[in-house]
């Protein structure tokens, strides 16, 4: 009773890394309270799930294994959660804000009539033991904390990327326990209203996260047909091109290579910020880059504040001189 | 056949294009700054909600929103592009609401709309980009829900067709009417505004909005024209408890706003002179950044 709960994503049989990153955060949060870590795994075929989380600290792992719950729906996944939070009574969830944590968090968190944070972007322990969820709020020109008082579990949702991924180790010596569940008894048949015609899954194509160069691209980038410079650099260097918010809504480029609080969130070695302004919401995403260079013709920007080099200068000037000496130099 | 359709719509201060005014001296907003507008993604869902109107003839299409008196424009907005009856949800009540405590408020709203097929609501407003809404609505009214939908394909034997698009791919579902759907933002931009339909709706008032210009030489135009008048609903009217509504019924608290400061940088200032360009690149190839 009153632990910390993860809720795991699985796509064939493989838990997802956001649903590890939870489990790293949430181990040191459990660990500040004094209570239990424990991850729920709801699809088919989870027999190797207990070997891919225990090493993360999972004292109880909850399986609820049967073929109608994979891949993931709504309805069912939520009457688990509520059923099963009903007898746990924890005192944190955690779920991945992913297109299923976002889906299932606020049913779960309406059903429950507990408060639900998304997108968080620091988790702690604060006064009283109450989990301060900290993110950017107003398009990411706040930060604001969020706590419930009252209400249990307290519940959020974090980004895939933002908290970091860290087995325990086997000196520690936790043993987990695996529980099995008749999911007959916690689904009813019209958690099945809902029926997948089609399912189109592919391989991201792009490998921004693990990228150790980023070129990103704000709005200042101004078109299209400049962003492709953009690509030309992060070529020439091995890197990747991500984009700010601003870019991404203005067309300039694809919805996947976002980084910021509504996107990824990277820690390149590289991180050069082509015509990004930097909102709260942006930097949120980058600012753990190791060297930031931000191309700006406002020296004002406020990114620059950051940054170790700062060039006033359009990104149509400069990129082109860039990939130049960077040629020279390295011949 | 012949479907009603409920939009949800936010009217939200644009968080998108923020100037360098948006923020006070103490690090709160200050939102007269910044315009406020139909959230974007609601927008993609009226969109949605117009093309099933167009498949489906005699279908209707009516917005409902929830907030201050202003918020009216939102439905004159949505009648400027084809819908076809509105409603303005505000009450005092609903101040300081999360999204729990509106979530209940649009659910009891709903219910006292009560003949519907479809709720329709963007994914996420953009003030907050929670995306709680949506699923909380459906969850109170105790319905299906489709998130992330890109386009609703058709409606067929009692069932609405749905493409979503999520993170790696797409999925299609079909779910029983009636049913919830969040739309994205990558869902078709919705069509303009009508200028036939401006010119028809563009006296559209509240009864609050009625009182507020009394002198108002259109007046005369709401008696003669019953659909220029906006139903306004509160928080009794549509027999919310009022524990449940606002500040009271919402779990989570604000314990602390900030203005973020981050760890200011003893940056290098360069120009993009071929000069300056050459030397970075020495540089960073130097100690092993690139190269």
């Amino acid at each position: 009773m009153n632990n910390l709960f993860v809720y795991c994503e699985i796509e064939d049989g493989i838990v997802a890394d956001v649903s590890l990153e939870l489990l790293t955060k949430g181990r040191q949060l459990a660990e500040t309270l004094g209570c239990r870590l424990e991850a729920v795994a709801a699809g088919h075929n989870l027999e190797g799930v207990g070997a891919q989380v225990f090493p993360y600290g999972v004292e109880k792992l909850h399986v609820f294994d049967d073929p109608r719950l994979s891949p993931y729906a709504s309805l069912p996944h939520t009457s688990i959660m509520v059923k099963l939070f009903s007898v746990e009574k924890p005192q944190i969830a955690l779920m991945g804000a992913t297109s299923i944590g976002r889906d299932l968090g606020p049913r779960v968190s309406s059903a429950l009539g507990s408060g639900l944070t998304a997108d968080c972007t620091a988790l702690e322990i604060g006064e009283n033991n109450l989990l301060y969820q900290i993110r950017p709020a107003f398009g990411g020109n706040i930060v604001a904390t969020i706590i419930n008082p009252d209400c249990r579990p307290q519940m959020a949702t974090v980004r895939e990327g933002v908290m970091k991924k860290e087995e325990l180790g086997t000196a520690v010596g936790i043993k987990g326990e695996t529980v099995k569940y008749d999911v007959t008894k916690y689904v009813s048949d019209t958690d099945f209203a809902v029926s997948i015609i089609d399912r189109q899954m592919e391989k991201s194509k792009t490998n921004i996260k693990g990228a150790p160069i980023i070129v990103a691209g704000g709005y200042g980038v101004g078109s299209k047909e400049n962003f492709m410079l953009l690509h030309e650099l992060a070529t020439v260097l091995g890197g990747e091109v991500g984009a700010s918010r601003a870019a991404v809504d203005a067309g300039f480029t694809e919805h996947e290579r976002q980084i910021g609080q509504t996107g990824l969130t990277v820690r390149p070695k590289l991180y050069i910020a082509c015509g990004i302004s930097g909102q709260i919401q942006h930097i949120a995403g980058m600012q753990e880059s190791s060297i930031i260079i931000s191309i700006n013709n406002d020296p004002a920007a406020p990114i620059n504040a950051i940054a170790d080099y700062v060039i006033t200068g359009t990104v149509e000037d400069a990129l082109p001189k860039m990939i130049k000496y960077y040629k020279k130099n390295t011949k | 056949m012949r479907l009603k359709i409920i939009v949800l719509a936010k009217q939200v201060p644009d968080t998108r294009n923020v100037g360098k005014d948006a923020m006070k001296a103490d690090g709160t907003v200050n939102r007269a700054a910044l315009p406020a507008i139909f959230n974007p993604e609601d927008l993609n869902a009226l969109e949605q909600a117009l093309r099933l109107k167009d498949q489906n003839p005699g279908s209707t299409v009516t917005l409902l929103t929830m907030g201050p008196g202003r918020a009216a424009e939102i439905i004159r907005e949505g009648f400027y592009r084809g819908a076809d009856g509105g409603y303005l949800l505000t009450d005092r009540a609903f101040a300081g609401a999360d999204t729990l405590a509106t979530s209940y408020a649009l659910s009891m709203a709903i219910r006292s709309i009560k003949d519907y097929d479809l709720v329709l609501c963007g994914r996420q407003a953009i003030d907050g980009d929670t995306a709680q809404v949506g699923p909380q609505v459906a969850e109170k009214l105790g319905l299906p829900q489709i998130t992330y939908a890109e386009e609703i394909q058709k409606v067929e034997n009692g069932h609405v067709w749905v493409k979503r698009r999520l993170e790696r791919g797409v999925e299609t579902v079909s779910a029983p009417l009636p049913s919830v759907i969040t739309v994205n933002g990558t869902a078709p931009d919705c069509r303009p505004r009508n200028a036939r339909l401006v010119q028809k709706y563009k006296h559209a008032r509240t009864a609050t909005e009625r009182q507020q210009s009394a002198d108002s030489p259109y007046l005369s135009l709401l008696d003669a024209r019953p659909y220029l008048n906006i139903a306004e609903l509160s928080a009794a009217g549509v027999g919310a408890d009022a524990a449940q509504c606002g500040l009271s019924g919402s779990p989570t608290k604000v314990k602390k706003i900030e203005n973020v400061v981050f760890q200011a940088k003893e940056g290098k200032t360069l120009t993009a002179a071929d000069t300056d360009m050459d030397e970075l690149m020495k540089e960073l190839i130097a100690n092993h950044t690139i190269g």
